[in-house]
Order: C-alpha cells, then structure tokens, then sequence
C-alpha cells in the first residue's frame, strides 16, 4: 500500500534541520508558534468575550465558561503544535477511517437531537459529534491522497478523492445535517483546488452541480426547505421561521454607522434577537457597535485569513501546504457564511461566528486547526520536499 | 539522502500552483469580505431609518390606561354603582412549555364544569398576538386564585390580572332606573372615539348608565414602555395619566326605591315619585326587576333567553316606557283644562242619571255606578269619581282644545330631562287620528279620552310628572335624576322647560286640590279607605285602566276573568296639599280598582317621605291590602 511507503519515507528522512548550524532560535519557535496569527487571534477572542458579556444579558458566568473554554483550546492548540507533521500524516488515515465508522454507526444507533442523527453517546463517558471531526479529518485525508500524487491531479487521482470526499458526507447529509456535510465537503474541496484542480474541471463541475440543484431540492426535508424559502423571503412566515432573519437585519440595520452603544442595544439586550450569544452574535456587534465596529471585526479576520495564507504558502511541503490552506479558507467560510447568514444574503445554517460566537465543541474544533497550521509553519522544512 | 529529481522538479511546480491558487483565493476572500462589507453598509447607512424604526417599534409599546368609571350615588351619598376588582384568567401561549398540558391543568385546578370547559377551550384558541395574553376565565373565586397561586411554579405563562367591573348592590331594584353597562359591541365600537376608549371594555348601555356615559367614563390615558421579546414590561418610556369619570349623585333615594319595589312585591307594574318643587326624581320603580350584574360579566345565552321569553317582561322598563290608559286619574287634570277653557266654572253642576248621551245619539255612555251620583259638581266629581261629569266637560271642550290643555301637563310629551328611552305616551288629536288611521274624529272618541281611555296612553313617569306639575301649581319644573355632576349641581332650570300653566283665578287649583283630598279624606272619596288615620293632608286620584273593553250592557266580573285581562289599577298622589313635598303616581297591572289596590301603596310612599317616625310596615299595607278586597267601589 501507498501508505507504508510515505510512513516509511518519513521515518528514513532526517528529523534535525539540514544545515545543522545550531540557530538560535526564539521563544515563539520553541514554542512553534507564529506570534502574529497567535495574537491577532487573542484579539478576536478577547473582542469576543466583550461581544458576548453583552449577548448573553451581561451574564458573568457565561464569559467565564467560554474563558475557560478558551483556555481549554488554546492548550490543544498549543498542544497540537508541538507534534510533527509527520504525525499528522501519519495519523490521519487512521482518524479518516474510524470517522467513517463512527458516522456509520451514528446512523445505526445515534441520538437523535433537533430532528436529526448526530450525537454518539457512550452513557455516562462521552457525548460526541463525529462529523465535527471529520471537519478537520476529511480535507486531511485528501491532503494526505494528493501529497504522494503528481499535482496537478489526473482525473483518476480526482476520482479517488471525490470518493474520499463524498462517503463521509453522505453519511452527514443523511444524518440530515445539510450545512455540516456542505462545510466537510467545501474543506475538502478546498484542498483539490488548491493542488491545482485544471480549471476545465472546475468548469465541468459548476455545470453539473448547477444542473444537479433541482435533484437537490427534491431530496431536501422540509425544513431544510423552509429554511430556504424564508430566507429568498423571510415577511412570508415573520412570527416563525422568518423571524430570526427580520430580527437580526433590523438589529444592524438599526446599529447605523457608530451603533447604540456597547449594552445599550435594545434589540439584543431586549431578547428580539434570537440565539443572540450564539450563531446569531454578530447582530449584537452590528447593533451595538455600527458599521465602524464590523468594519473592524472584518479586518480582523481578514488579517488572520491572510496571516494563514501566507503562512500555508511558506510550508515546503504539499502536504502542509494544503491541510493549511484548507483550514484557513474553511475558517473564512465559516465567517462569511455566519455574517452573510445573520445580516440575511445567505440562508439560516447553523454556523457560528468563528471565536466569537459561544459554544465550546467549535472553539476547540477551530484552535485545532490552528494548531494545526502552527505545526506545520513551525516544522515546515521537515517534511522532505 | 537527497529527494529524487523528478520529485524535486514536481515540488517546485506544485509549490508555484499552490502559491497562485492561495493567491487567486485571498482575491476571492477579499471579495466576498467586501461583500460583506457592502451588506452591512446597505443596512446600516442606506436602510438605517426604517430599521431604526422597526427596532423602536419592537421596543416601545403604548399600553392604554383606562379611565376608572365614575361612581353613583343616591342622595343621601349611598353607592348604587360601584367598581369592584375581580379577578382574570389569562395565558400567553408562547410561555407555556405546554399548551394542551396547562390547559388541562387548568380545568382540574379551576374546577371547571361541563359548558365552562367547552368556553375555557374555545378561548384558548383565540386569536392573538405573539406574546399577548389571551382570556381564559373572568371573574374568579378567592378559592380559584388560591389554588392557582399554589401551582404557580406548573403554570408558565399563565397570569391572574385584576379588572375592575362595575356592581350594583342593589341591582333588582335599581336595574330599570340606573342601567347598566356591558362589553362594548362592534356597532359601539364604529361609534366611538378610539383614543377615549382606549382601553375601556364597558360602555352604559341603558339607564342613567347610558344617558351620562360622557360624564361617567372620563378620558383614557396611556404610557409607553419598553418591553422585552417576551412582552413584559421594563420600564416606562413617559405617560398620560387617564381622567376618572365624574361620579355622579343622584335625586334617587334609595330606601324610598327600595320601599317602592317593596310594596309591588314582584307583580308587573311601577311607582314613580317625584319632589315638585325640585322636579327630583325620589323612586322610579318597574318590577319585576332583574339582576343588572349579569349583563355586566356576560349574561349565559340561557339566562338571556328566559329573562326576554319572561311574561312578565322584566327586561322591560315600565315606569319610562309602559304605556297605559290613565283612567280616571286624570280627571284632576281635565277639570283644569275645562277650567282653562272655559267649558266649566268652579260652580258647573251637573245632575248624573248614571249615564251621558250625546244629542241625537241614543248610545248611552255610563257612569261606573249605574243609578248615578245625582247632582255633581267639581269637587265631588273628584272625589267619587263621577264619569258622567267629565263626558259632559269632554264634550264642551272638544278633543283640539283638550288634546291642546293636556299636552301643557306633558301628556304625549317626553318632558323628563335625563331618563334615557323615555316613552312619548300618546295624547290623541284630530290630526293624529287622520294621519294613523286616515279616519275622522268622532264625537263619542272624545268622551272616552274624557274618562281616561279610549287612545290616550300614559307612562307612569308622565302621569308623576304631570301630578308634580299640578301640585306646583302649574309651575313646571323638569323631571331630573341626576342632582350633581362631580362636583356641579344640576341648574335648576333646565333648557326646554314646558311653559307655566296659568290659570284665570288662583283659587281654581285650590277647587281641584280640594276634591282631590276629598278622594283620601271625604266621606265619599273612593280611596277613603286609603286615607284613614293620615296625618297631613293628602290629594289623590284613582283611576282604573280598562285593558278589556266592554259591551255596552256587559257587566264586569273580576273573577270571571283572566288575570291579564283584569284592569289595571292606578293611583296618584301628592302631599302635604299646603306645600307639596312628593308626587306619587302608582301602576299596578291587572290588579283591579286604582282605589282598593294602587292608593294603599302611593299612601306608603308619602308616608314613607313625610312622617319622621316609621311608616307602615310593608306587610301591614300588605294586610290592608288583603282585607280590602271586597271594597269594589270607585274606579
């Protein structure tokens, strides 16, 4: 198998660094960390505790969980980091594959929670999401595929990744979890149009999901429709599913350039805003702050995008190249499809704003990743070239 | 060891393809961010206004505050309308966990039964605002909200709220006088200021209720406050304070309406009193009464339909709209207008054969004592209540000149100032004949109208209007029932006021005054009975109304009859004759003779007004009632 000549590979190529002078290296790469993605992301997440004292009702408690969950996945981070891509390569066949398991068996015997299949349980251990997993574990494996293939891909190389792709999105999609398995599959995706995917086969692609939608639509549950039709015209249903989209836009809508004033929203502080410290915790900052405060909170992201980039362009190997691609441009999805989401230019999924939204299993699942990156920027002359 | 070349040369182009796909893709994300970017501003810079709008809108709701009605008293300061809190049931969908499950216990803490379970549901399903309570049950018991607040904590959404509802104390006897009010109805609803009413659930549908409804409800105020998603109220933005109603005292006195309701003692009829110097009206009583506080909750279809299919009307106001022949009670009054006209003198004699013909007429219209009273004049046509006199008189007046004089009494007026509905009554004429029935006046309709029947109807309030009037010596003082508003006395004089009536030679009221004391005090009055052991002097008049008329040979038989084809029996009074201080005019219906079983009762009222020490026990008129019904002299 391909598998035992890339681990074996690694194993015979030299861990130290090459030139074998001894660099004196700094804080920040003995740590492997890169100090400017590590602290604009301190930013965010600070920025995000303010954003959330307030969505949550000036609630201390809720701060302090997500403090603690911060701290929790700044240590995973850190931890993830100080592994060796080499790990990561090695390991991710493996995770790929009981995650496939695991997503067959939520099909067989998973909780069902808010209409649909997602959670594993072991009573009384462990509650678990697997394809929050498979986030991370399914554009690593193709990652993992493409690394030992000539780039840019053949059409049988494309063939085995649509097919690494697409079982583990079944599978999500059948739980149903529409927005999850589209997440999966763009990480995924991702990852193949940065190897160099031919632009024809883009083309052909587009063409044929284009042609695919109505086939879509037909399989869609109810309220997967419901959620589309309201957002093409949310006045249609205001009291019920409509009214999380109304609420939200009237929320920024009402914030103007300068916004009311941090905690003087009414919309948010007057609990009109739904799921207000959760996915829908931009329109507090909208509200709040104004356009000058979304501004910022964009550039923001936009700067950590960027810092990713770049960071993913330094790695010398295709591997790290594109796993750390992925993640970066999976995380500006994540951004653009909550805000798109909440000011209403998309439809309502479940996503919520990266390190600013509340919850503990997305913070961790992000810090991964960018430990991840991390990793991979600071170990990027270790993987042979 | 070195990497192979060939995977060298492939490195370096995959790290060039890699490095223009992140390029291309930071273009992408810069796109879209800016997407965004243009999103946000379209909402917050272009469309700021009307979302600013919206947001405020969410925020502020204006809350009514309803004016409290104003209140009502008698006279004498004692409440007859009052606002009393009860207690309401309502329940705000979105905050219970459960809906079907809360309503459930809801019937089983309530206690509900039977029609009230299928009510209780059928509200339930109201529709209603998001957020906004819906009425599940009114007019709780102590026990009710007791066992809800026990079970508070198993009920989310569910509110007791307080309202104030109007109550009568006494509402059988003050019903027809007083009114009531009632939920406001769509009709009502098109009618009225919606920024008065703002808030207000009940409007005065009949009565005094109704007649003063501007006076009584006053001017709703409102506040604006901040409410959360939820609807509950944060804080007040600012408010209005809403103006009480004015209360209201009226000339009613309520032991002497109690009284009056009293001694009719459930039978159909009403009692009317009135203080002629001040045009107040003392009683106004229609029994049967009903329970006005039904109509202020909500009256049950069932309670409804059996108070309108009642016979004996209780719904309906009889002092105020009950039109009755007069009877002989008038008399009184046709003596003045004679007087007036000059068709008889205080002097005029007649001789009474028992009986009236008109020349060239052989029908002979009959005195109620078949031989005849002999020679009669004035006063004692009065007082025994001579028929043949008046037929004479009717005939020298003529019906213009005596439908003309009794109109000065009020007859076939509505006179009164503030009775909401009044009854016109009917004074005949030439003209009013022509125009009903497209027929001529005939000679022999004049002498019935002389006896008090034939088309002429009375309301008992104008028959105590007219008494009052007489009493004042033709000085008319409108009818009112309302003393003060808020603060302000009623004027004395009010617009619209009927002229005087001016007779030739003052002595003439003291002629008629005379006979009528005659027919409580004389030897032969026919209410003589009536007025044994009085101790001041008191003017009265019998009458009896024929709801059957006779041949002309029949002769009439109580016993034979239907009851509710017997007479009514009628009465009027006023005393003392010196400086009258009451008027009294009393309607029993189907009862018989006016003398035997309406004057015992107009005696018990002005008793009841004049004498210091206790008037007669009811049960002993009552008594005297009972032991005179052999008496069947007089009309």
């Amino acid at each position: 198998m391909p598998w035992q000549a890339i681990t074996r590979s690694i194993r015979g190529y030299p861990v130290r660094s090459s030139g074998g002078i001894p660099k004196r290296r700094s804080i920040w790469e003995r740590i492997h960390m890169d100090p400017w993605l590590l602290g604009l992301l301190l930013v965010l997440m600070g920025s995000g505790l303010l954003v959330i004292y307030s969505a949550s009702g000036q609630n201390m408690n809720v701060v302090i969980a997500q403090s603690i969950r911060f701290g929790i996945a700044l240590v995973a981070m850190l931890v993830v980091a100080q592994l060796s891509p080499i790990f990561f390569l090695r390991w991710t066949p493996l995770a790929y594959g009981v995650g496939v398991l695991m997503l067959v068996a939520v099909e067989l015997v998973g909780d069902i929670g808010m209409g649909a299949q997602r959670w594993l349980e072991i009573p009384g251990v462990i509650r678990f999401q697997p394809s929050e997993m498979m986030k991370l574990a399914v554009p690593m494996m193709v990652a993992a595929y493409l690394y030992r293939c000539e780039l840019p891909p053949r059409l049988r190389d494309i063939a085995v990744c649509a097919l690494i792709i697409g079982l583990p999105v079944a599978l999500i999609a059948a739980q149903p979890d529409l927005g999850t398995s589209l997440l999966v599959a763009s990480a995924a995706i991702i990852v193949v149009l940065l190897a160099g995917l031919s632009w024809r086969l883009i083309g052909l692609v587009c063409v044929l999901l284009a042609s695919g939608l109505p086939l879509l639509w037909m399989n869609l549950h109810n309220y997967q429709r419901q959620r589309i039709l309201t957002f093409l015209n949310p006045e249609t249903d205001p009291l019920g599913s409509g009214w999380n989209i109304i609420q939200s836009t009237t929320a920024i809508g009402s914030g103007g350039v300068f916004g009311k004033g941090w905690l003087e929203g009414t919309q948010s502080q007057l609990e009109f805003l739904p799921e207000r410290h959760t996915d829908f915790i931009v329109a507090v900052l909208g509200e709040e702050v104004g356009l000058v405060g979304m501004v910022v909170l964009i550039f923001l992201y936009l700067l950590i995008v960027s810092r990713g980039l770049w960071l993913a362009s330094e790695s010398q190997n295709t591997f790290g190249r594109l796993v750390a691609g992925s993640i970066i441009l999976t995380f500006f999805i994540y951004v653009f499809v909550n805000i798109g989401m909440v000011s209403g230019i998309l439809p309502v999924v479940g996503v919520p704003l990266p390190l600013v939204s509340y919850g503990g299993t997305s913070s961790v699942t992000l810090l991964l990743g960018f430990g991840i990156l991390m990793s991979i920027h600071a170990h990027r002359r270790l993987l042979p070239r | 060891m070195p990497p192979r070349s060939d995977k060298l040369k492939n490195t370096e182009q995959e790290l060039r393809i890699f490095r223009a796909r992140a390029l291309l893709a930071l273009v992408v994300v810069v796109a879209l961010t800016s997407l965004l970017v243009g999103r946000l501003a379209y909402l917050q810079v272009v469309q700021h206004d009307v979302y600013s709008t919206r947001s405020e809108k969410n925020r502020v709701r204006v809350e009514p505050l309803p004016p409290n009605r104003g209140l009502i008293y008698d006279r004498n300061g004692v409440l007859l309308a009052e606002n009393r809190p009860t207690y309401n049931l309502t329940l705000v969908r979105e905050r219970s966990e459960d809906v079907d499950e809360t309503l459930e216990l809801l019937v089983e803490l309530l206690e509900l039964n039977g029609e009230e379970i299928n009510t209780f549901y059928e509200r339930s399903k109201q529709w209603q605002r998001p957020f906004q309570p819906v009425l599940l049950a009114s007019d709780l018991s102590e026990e009710q909200i007791a066992r809800l607040a026990v079970n508070r904590h198993q009920l989310p959404g569910v509110e007791v709220e307080a309202q104030l509802l109007r109550y009568y104390p006494d509402a059988e006897v003050m019903a027809h006088a007083l009114g009531y009010v009632g939920r406001i109805n769509a009709e009502e609803l098109a009618n009225l200021d919606a920024t008065r009413y703002a808030g207000t659930h009940f409007i005065g549908k009949t009565g005094i209720e109704r007649f003063y409804e501007n006076e009584l409800h006053g001017q709703a105020g409102l506040r604006r406050v901040e409410t959360n998603a939820r609807g509950r109220v944060l804080r007040e933005l600012g408010r209005t304070d809403p103006v009480p109603g004015k209360d209201l005292t009226l000339t009613l006195d309520s032991s002497l309406q109690m009284l009056a309701y009293e001694l009719m003692d459930g039978r159909r009829g009403s009692i009317v009193a009135i203080e002629p110097g001040s045009g107040e009206i003392l009683a106004m009583v229609s029994t049967p009464g009903f329970d006005s506080n039904q109509f202020v909750t909500g009256i049950d279809r069932a309670s409804y339909q059996a108070l309108q299919e009642n016979l004996n009307l209780p719904l309906f106001n009889r002092a105020t709209r009950g039109h009755y022949p007069p009877g002989s009670t008038i008399k009184p009054f046709l003596a003045l207008g004679g007087l007036v006209d000059g068709a008889i003198t205080p002097d005029t004699t007649i001789n009474d054969p028992g009986y009236y013909q008109l020349p060239n007429d052989s029908r002979r219209y009959r005195n109620w004592l078949r031989w005849g009273h002999g020679r009669v004049d004035l006063e004692r046509s009065i007082a025994v209540s001579n028929n043949t006199f008046y037929y004479s008189l009717a005939h020298e007046m003529g019906i213009d000149s005596l439908h003309d004089q009794m109109t000065n009494f009020g007859f076939g007026e509505r006179v009164a100032h503030d009775v909401q509905s009044q009854g016109s009554g009917l004074m005949p004429s030439r003209e009013w004949k022509r125009e009903r029935f497209n027929q001529s006046w005939y000679p022999g309709e004049t002498l019935s109208v002389g006896i008090g029947q034939g088309y002429w109807q009375v309301t008992p309030l104008q028959l105590a209007t007219a008494t009052a009037t007489l009493a004042n010596r033709g000085h008319w003082v409108k009818p009112r029932m309302a003393r003060k508003i808020g603060d302000t006395p009623l004027a004395r004089e009010l617009p619209d006021t009927p002229d005087d009536i001016n007779l030739a030679q003052d002595d003439w009221w003291d002629s008629v005054f005379s006979g009528m004391e005659k027919v409580v005090s004389g030897r032969e009055g026919t209410a003589r009975r009536t007025g044994e052991g009085l101790e001041y002097r008191m003017g009265g008049k019998s009458g009896t109304a024929q709801v059957f008329s006779l041949g002309q040979d029949q002769r009439y038989d109580a016993d034979e009859l239907e009851e509710r084809l017997r007479d009514h029996a009628l009465f009027i009074a006023f005393a003392p004759i010196e400086d009258p201080q009451i008027a009294v005019s009393v309607i029993v219906e189907n009862a018989g003779g006016g003398s035997t079983h309406a004057a015992h009762l107009a005696r018990a009222m002005t008793d009841e007004w004049l004498l210091d020490d206790d008037a007669p026990e009811v049960d002993e008129v009552r008594e005297t009632l009972e032991t005179d019904t052999s008496n069947v002299e007089g009309n």
